[in-house]
């Protein structure tokens, strides 16, 4: 599974970054977003991965194999956090368009001008 | 006592501003007194020197990396700290004059004592690195001085030049330097110069050796570097006498001799100092015949000269060391003199061009009585100093057989023509028709040529004031042992007093036929100039600059993100390949069909977004690979981040969806040649990131400290939910930043949307975007 993973997270990469290289910085935002996805996966999944226990103590003792937590923290957090990002890119846009009434990153810069 | 004579310099560059606003043009008088007094400091400290033991002074700054203010006063750095005060003292005191009544006076003496103090500091340095902040102090004020005049555009380009000439030396002397320190194993100079074999048996001689030349070769004019020195001449005069002929110039000449005892002895020495100092020699000396200006005259000469001083310690036998130490004194005097006399010549008439000048001893005879001694001086006549130093040159050079002798003969044979130049025919002859009525120069002007000049004849005639208390042993100095140098006038008939007459007849008859002679050579010397190598260096350097510059610093957005994705991918893929570290996962899981379709359901939605032209179908499929990647947490062990990362998620949409009904639908802004490149870019960078993973995947380079939080939790946070406890008990101040990045964003975007909407003027409409149209 390991290995169909890297695949998958090659994958996002590369949908992430060409939707970053757009013009349109709608896309560019859809971009960020899929660019968290893989990230976090990459994190999860290079940590190593074990198949449905939970890492929960039950009952005092934690069972013999449970999931690593400590990335599973880590993601969390960055879950959260590229929301915030997110949702303050999506304003942020939405302000620049309609201030400048584009959506296009090389025409922002010349009305920078 | 030793570091305040340095400080003092610059202490006075600060007030000197203000000294002039006060006194004008006869502040000099008065700050001209500190010069003189540190002159007369480091003449009381002559005979402790001669004896052998210098004058140390040191301040420790860092023991552990051999920094210190280290200040060694010995009779070669005595030698040269006695030219840049005493000649320091009378050309500040000329400037007054020649520059009377200009603006910025003030400010040409600040700099001036700036230079001062600096010069002094690379002469007392005895520590390698403080010897290299001061020698880049006095590039640095040497730049401002030849710029002085800097509404003049020329003076500019002259002062740019000899910065880049003798800054760039200055980048390679840094390393050198610093080579030379470790294959020596100390940055003190005294200590270095005692390793001699312990160097040069190192494998870092070599390019320590020839840094070290670079830079002492850049400052000193040595061909091919020479062309910045002539177009020094931009600088006012007093300047030019006292760093481009005296002083700093000479730096370079001084930092090979300083080094000399630890660097010489072998074949790279004599043959790239002495042949660097021959064939400057030999250039400088041809191109002064061509000059008609009485400066860039004496510039070239000047070269010649630091050439023929170059090419005595590049032989570096005892006799050579010696002519060179007498040779560096009486040119500091004979051509400091010469340039004030040019100096004032035209502060006079208004003309620097030798043929318009003829028979201005009448009306000036005080300078003329001043070029006259050092132009008898500079042409190697009795009783005067220049002529003791041309026999004790003849006299080394003969030691290496005669050829060597005659080259030299005839560079000195030029000399004396240009001295001819410079101090005979302007004075004498008929005079000629002038636009301005020549008077004498006021006192401050003619004070120092004459003072220059009069020492050149007393240290002719009483030759014993400083053979064995200054020239021998700065030339013991050099040599690195004791030498016994015993100077006198006359030296019974030797080859070298027939040579020095041969030289002088030749030298008469160049300076007869030198108007026939000027054109024709300036033609037969114009390829020598190195100029044209640096002009297209500095055209190629800043084209390259500005290319560079246009590459990185596009202002698009895009060809940022390219750049920094290219490098990654490259710099990436060229590890992952070099490391051997790629490798398949050892143990990999066999994957559920479940498994499986949530993949495909995730790299399927990453295509759709990718591909779609509905926003609405982008932002759905971002979701699906959202769902995807939470669907992935359930499966493999990770319940909260799959809630959190549905809940997210959905937010996400919600926001987009809602946005986009005030955002414009999307339009395709680039060609299919554009997307196919981006397209390839970020497939690489993709496949790199899958390569990455599969490496990383089960390798554990330390010890995790997950079992810690796995056993904790219970008993120190009372959490059975780890990755709870771990949030909001074990790291919990991450998650109050965390908390705080969450709610400074949310106050962005409150403000964003509560702020008064203003439209920009000019902003261009969606319509009226001719990219999009074309693109579409």
């Amino acid at each position: 599974m390991e290995t169909v993973l890297a695949f998958v997270i090659g994958g996002l990469y590369a949908a992430a970054i060409y939707m970053l290289l757009r013009r349109s910085v709608v896309k560019l935002l859809i971009g960020l977003g899929l660019l968290s996805h893989a990230a976090n996966l990459l994190i999860f999944t290079a940590a190593g991965l074990t198949r449905g226990r939970a890492p929960v103590v039950t009952a005092g003792a934690p069972a013999a194999v449970i999931a690593d937590p400590l990335p599973q923290a880590l993601i969390l957090t960055a879950i959260v956090i590229g929301f915030g990002v997110t949702a303050f890119a999506l304003v942020l846009v939405f302000r620049v368009y309609s201030t400048l009434r584009t959506d296009n990153l090389d025409r922002m810069r010349e009305a920078d001008a | 006592m030793i570091i305040a004579s340095v400080a003092a310099g610059f202490g006075a560059a600060l007030i000197a501003p203000v000294v002039t606003r006060w006194l004008r043009h006869r502040a000099g008088w008065l700050l001209g007194t500190l010069p003189a007094a540190l002159a007369l400091y480091f003449a009381s400290l002559i005979p402790q020197a001669a004896g052998g033991s210098a004058t140390t002074a040191r301040l420790t700054w860092v023991e552990d990396l051999g920094l210190s203010l280290s200040l060694r006063a010995d009779s070669l750095s005595l030698l040269m700290a006695l030219l840049i005060s005493g000649i320091g003292a009378l050309v500040v005191v000329y400037a007054g004059g020649y520059l009377k009544g200009h603006p910025a006076l003030g400010a040409l003496y600040a700099w001036i004592l700036a230079f001062m103090a600096s010069m002094l500091g690379v002469v007392l340095a005895d520590n390698l690195l403080v010897l290299f902040v001061f020698w880049e102090l006095t590039s640095i004020t040497s730049f401002i001085l030849i710029g002085f005049h800097h509404d003049n555009e020329q003076a500019r380009a002259a002062a740019l030049q000899a910065l880049l000439v003798t800054a760039g030396g200055g980048l390679a002397l840094l390393p050198g330097l610093v080579l030379l320190g470790m294959a020596g194993g100390t940055f003190e100079l005294s200590e270095l110069n005692l390793q001699a074999a312990r160097i040069q048996s190192s494998p870092l001689f070599g390019p320590a050796l020839a840094l070290v030349l670079i830079g002492a070769f850049t400052k000193s004019a040595q061909f091919p570097f020479h062309f910045w020195l002539p177009n020094a001449m931009a600088a006012p005069t007093p300047v030019s006498a006292y760093l481009h002929s005296a002083t700093m110039v000479k730096a370079g000449v001084y930092l090979l001799a300083r080094l000399s005892p630890a660097l010489a002895g072998g074949p790279a020495w004599a043959f790239s100092v002495g042949g660097i100092g021959a064939a400057t020699m030999l250039l400088g000396g041809a191109m002064a015949l061509a000059q008609t200006d009485l400066k860039r005259l004496l510039a070239y000469s000047t070269i010649s000269a630091l050439g023929l001083l170059t090419l005595l310690i590049g032989i570096g036998t005892p006799h050579a060391l010696e002519a060179a130490m007498v040779l560096l004194l009486a040119h500091a005097l004979y051509k400091g003199a010469l340039f004030l006399v040019a100096g004032a010549v035209e502060h006079e008439t208004g003309t620097r061009q030798a043929p318009l000048l003829g028979g201005l001893a009448r009306a000036m005879p005080w300078t003329a009585a001043a070029a006259g001694l050092a132009m008898l001086s500079m042409a190697g006549l009795p009783p005067l100093l220049g002529f003791i130093s041309k026999e004790l040159v003849y006299e080394s050079a003969f030691e290496l057989g005669w050829p060597l002798a005659v080259t030299i003969a005839l560079t000195l044979a030029f000399s004396v023509c240009v001295s001819g130049v410079v101090g005979l025919v302007p004075f004498w002859g008929r005079p000629k028709p002038l636009e301005r009525h020549p008077h004498e120069a006021p006192p401050s002007m003619t004070f120092g040529p004459l003072l220059l000049g009069g020492l050149s004849l007393v240290f002719g005639l009483a030759p014993g004031l400083i053979d064995g208390r200054l020239a021998g042993p700065a030339a013991a100095a050099a040599l690195g042992a004791p030498v016994a140098l015993k100077l006198s006038l006359w030296h019974g008939l030797t080859p070298a007093l027939g040579l020095s007459a041969a030289t002088l007849v030749l030298g008469l008859g160049l300076l007869v036929f030198i108007r026939l002679m000027r054109t024709r050579l300036h033609a037969a010397l114009r390829p020598w100039g190195s100029e044209r190598v640096y002009q297209a260096g500095l055209t190629a350097l800043n084209l390259a600059a500005r290319g560079l510059t246009q590459l990185l610093q596009s202002g698009y957005h895009r060809r940022y993100l390219t750049i920094i994705v290219l490098t990654t991918v490259a710099a990436g893929t060229f590890t992952l390949m070099r490391s051997g570290a790629f490798n398949w996962p050892a143990a990999d899981s066999p994957p559920g069909y479940y498994e499986l379709g949530v993949a495909l359901l995730i790299v399927a939605a990453a295509v759709m977004a990718v591909t779609t032209s509905s926003r609405l179908g982008a932002v759905a499929a971002m979701g699906a690979a959202g769902y995807g990647v939470a669907l992935i947490y359930l499966i493999f062990g990770a319940p909260d981040l799959a809630m959190t990362q549905f809940l997210i998620e959905s937010l996400t949409v919600i926001l987009f969806v809602l946005a986009f009904h005030h955002l414009p639908p999307f339009a395709r802004l680039t060609t299919v040649s554009e997307r196919a490149g981006d397209a390839a870019l970020a497939l690489a960078a993709g496949a790199m990131m899958t390569a990455l993973v599969l490496s990383a995947v089960g390798v554990q380079l330390y010890p995790s400290i997950s079992p810690y939080y796995v056993q904790a939790a219970e008993s120190l946070a009372h959490a059975r939910n780890i990755v709870n406890a771990i949030l909001v008990d074990f790291r919990g101040i991450d998650t109050l930043g965390e908390i705080c990045v969450l709610a400074i964003s949310a106050l962005g975007v409150f403000a964003l949307l509560k702020m008064p909407r203003r439209k920009a003027e000019g902003a261009p409409t969606p319509e009226a975007d001719p990219q999009a149209e074309t693109g579409r």
